[in-house]
C-alpha cells in the first residue's frame, strides 16, 4: 500500500515499452497467406531477353518447374526499388544455378526490355502480367516481391521488399542448401 | 525505412488534401474512382459496401473505395468481375483475404491472433467499471464513518460547553445560593 504511488510510474514504463515496441514494427510488413500453400497457376506469354530460355510454347507455367526448387521475383521497370536489389540478383544468377523467375508485374513491354538491357537480366524466364491479375492471386502488394517455391509446387518462403545481401544469405540461400 | 516512412507519409498527406479538396469542391463523395455500370441497384450497392470495407494495401489507412493506388484499381476490378460472374460477399471478402490476409478486411474475423483486439476494449471496460464500483463504495464507507466522527465530535463539543456553562454558573454563587436554598 505504500508502494501506490509508484502506480502511475509502473503504468507509463509499461506503455512507453508497448509504444515502443510498436514503433519498430514495420506496418508493410505483412504475415503472408501463402506460406505452406500451393503456388497459384497461371499461364503467361514470355519476354525475351538476352539469358532467357527459349520455350516454343512463349508460355510459362509454375508447373512447368515442378521437380526443381526456384524463385520468383516480381519486378517491375517502373519499381524504383527494384533497382536497389537488381545487382543482388545478377550477382545471384552468376554465382548460382537457381531457377530465377522475374513476374515482370504491370510493365510495358518495351520498358521492361529497356530496363533489363540497361541492368543486366538474372532471369531464366519472364513471365508477363500486364494486368496484374496474376499479382493478385500471389496476393502481391509492394514490388519487389521475392518467394520460393519448392519442388512440390509448394511456396515455401516469401519476402516482400528489396532483398539485401544479408537476407539473400541469411534466409533464402539456406533454402537452397546443397543446391547453390 | 526512415526515408521510405517519410514519404509514405507525404503521400497519405497529399492522398488526404486531395480527397479534402475533391470532397469540398465536387458533389459526388465517390470523385476518385472509376464508373462501374452493373445490371441492378442492388449489385451496385454491393460493391459499394465491398470497397468500403477492403483495406488498400498500398496506402494502408484508406479502403479500396477512397484509394487511388494501382492495386487498389486493379482489386476493384476484380471486385467487379467476381460480383458480375455471381460471387456472394463472403465468396469476395474470402478470395481476398485468402491472398492478402486478414489485413485487408476492415473487419477482422475472431481468432486467436485477433482475440485480444476483440475483446480488450470490453476486458478493459469491466476493469474500470469494477474499480469504479470498489472505488464509490469504499468512499461512501468513509463518508459514513467521517459523519459518525463529525457527530461525536459535535456531541463532545456541547458536553465541554454545558460543563463550561456549569462551571460557569458555579462560580457565580448560583449553584451555591441554590444548595442553601434547597436547605
Amino acid at each position: 500500500m505504500k508502494l501506490k504511488f509508484l502506480a502511475p510510474l509502473i503504468l507509463f514504463i509499461s506503455l512507453a515499452v508497448f509504444l515502443g515496441l510498436g514503433l519498430k514494427l514495420d506496418p508493410r510488413k505483412l504475415p503472408s497467406t501463402m506460406i505452406g500453400k500451393q503456388a497459384p497457376a497461371f499461364e503467361l506469354n514470355l519476354l525475351n531477353a538476352p539469358g532467357t530460355k527459349v520455350v516454343e510454347s512463349g508460355l510459362f507455367k509454375p508447373n512447368d518447374l515442378i521437380g526443381q526448387q526456384w524463385i520468383l521475383n516480381v519486378w517491375a521497370s517502373w519499381c524504383v526499388a527494384c533497382r536497389v536489389e537488381h545487382p543482388l540478383l545478377n550477382e545471384l544468377a552468376n554465382k548460382t544455378d537457381i531457377t530465377l523467375v522475374g513476374l515482370n508485374y504491370k510493365d510495358k513491354t518495351t520498358d521492361a526490355e529497356k530496363w533489363l538491357a540497361e541492368h543486366g537480366n538474372p532471369y531464366t524466364f519472364i513471365p508477363k502480367d500486364i494486368e496484374g491479375d496474376t499479382g493478385i492471386e500471389w496476393g502481391v502488394y509492394g514490388v519487389p516481391e521475392t518467394y520460393v517455391i519448392d519442388q512440390s509446387g509448394k511456396v515455401i518462403y516469401k519476402h516482400t521488399g528489396p532483398l539485401n545481401s544479408q537476407i539473400i544469405n541469411s534466409e533464402l540461400l539456406p533454402l537452397f542448401g546443397a543446391n547453390q | 525505412m526512415i526515408f521510405k516512412a517519410h514519404i509514405s507519409m507525404i503521400k497519405a498527406l497529399a492522398c488526404s488534401l486531395a480527397l479534402l479538396a475533391m470532397t469540398t469542391f465536387s458533389h459526388s463523395s465517390y470523385a476518385v474512382i472509376e464508373q462501374v455500370n452493373f445490371a441492378d441497384t442492388q449489385t451496385e450497392k454491393r460493391y459499394k459496401q465491398l470497397i468500403s470495407e477492403l483495406r488498400c494495401l498500398v496506402c494502408q489507412n484508406q479502403n479500396l473505395a477512397d484509394s487511388d493506388a494501382a492495386l487498389a484499381k486493379d482489386l476493384r476490378r476484380k471486385t467487379v468481375a467476381m460480383l458480375k460472374a455471381g460471387n456472394t460477399d463472403q465468396e469476395i471478402l474470402d478470395f481476398m483475404s485468402d491472398r492478402y490476409g486478414d489485413f485487408v478486411l476492415y473487419r477482422p474475423p475472431f481468432n486467436a491472433t485477433t482475440a485480444a483486439l476483440w475483446l480488450g476494449p470490453f476486458i478493459i471496460l469491466f476493469g474500470v467499471v469494477f474499480a469504479l464500483i470498489v472505488h464509490i463504495k469504499r468512499r461512501q464507507e468513509e463518508n459514513m464513518l467521517a459523519t459518525t466522527r463529525s457527530d461525536s465530535a459535535n456531541k463532545r463539543a456541547q458536553i465541554q460547553n454545558l460543563l463550561r456553562e456549569t462551571s460557569d454558573l458555579e462560580t457565580d454563587g448560583f449553584l451555591a445560593s441554590k444548595s442553601k436554598q434547597d436547605n
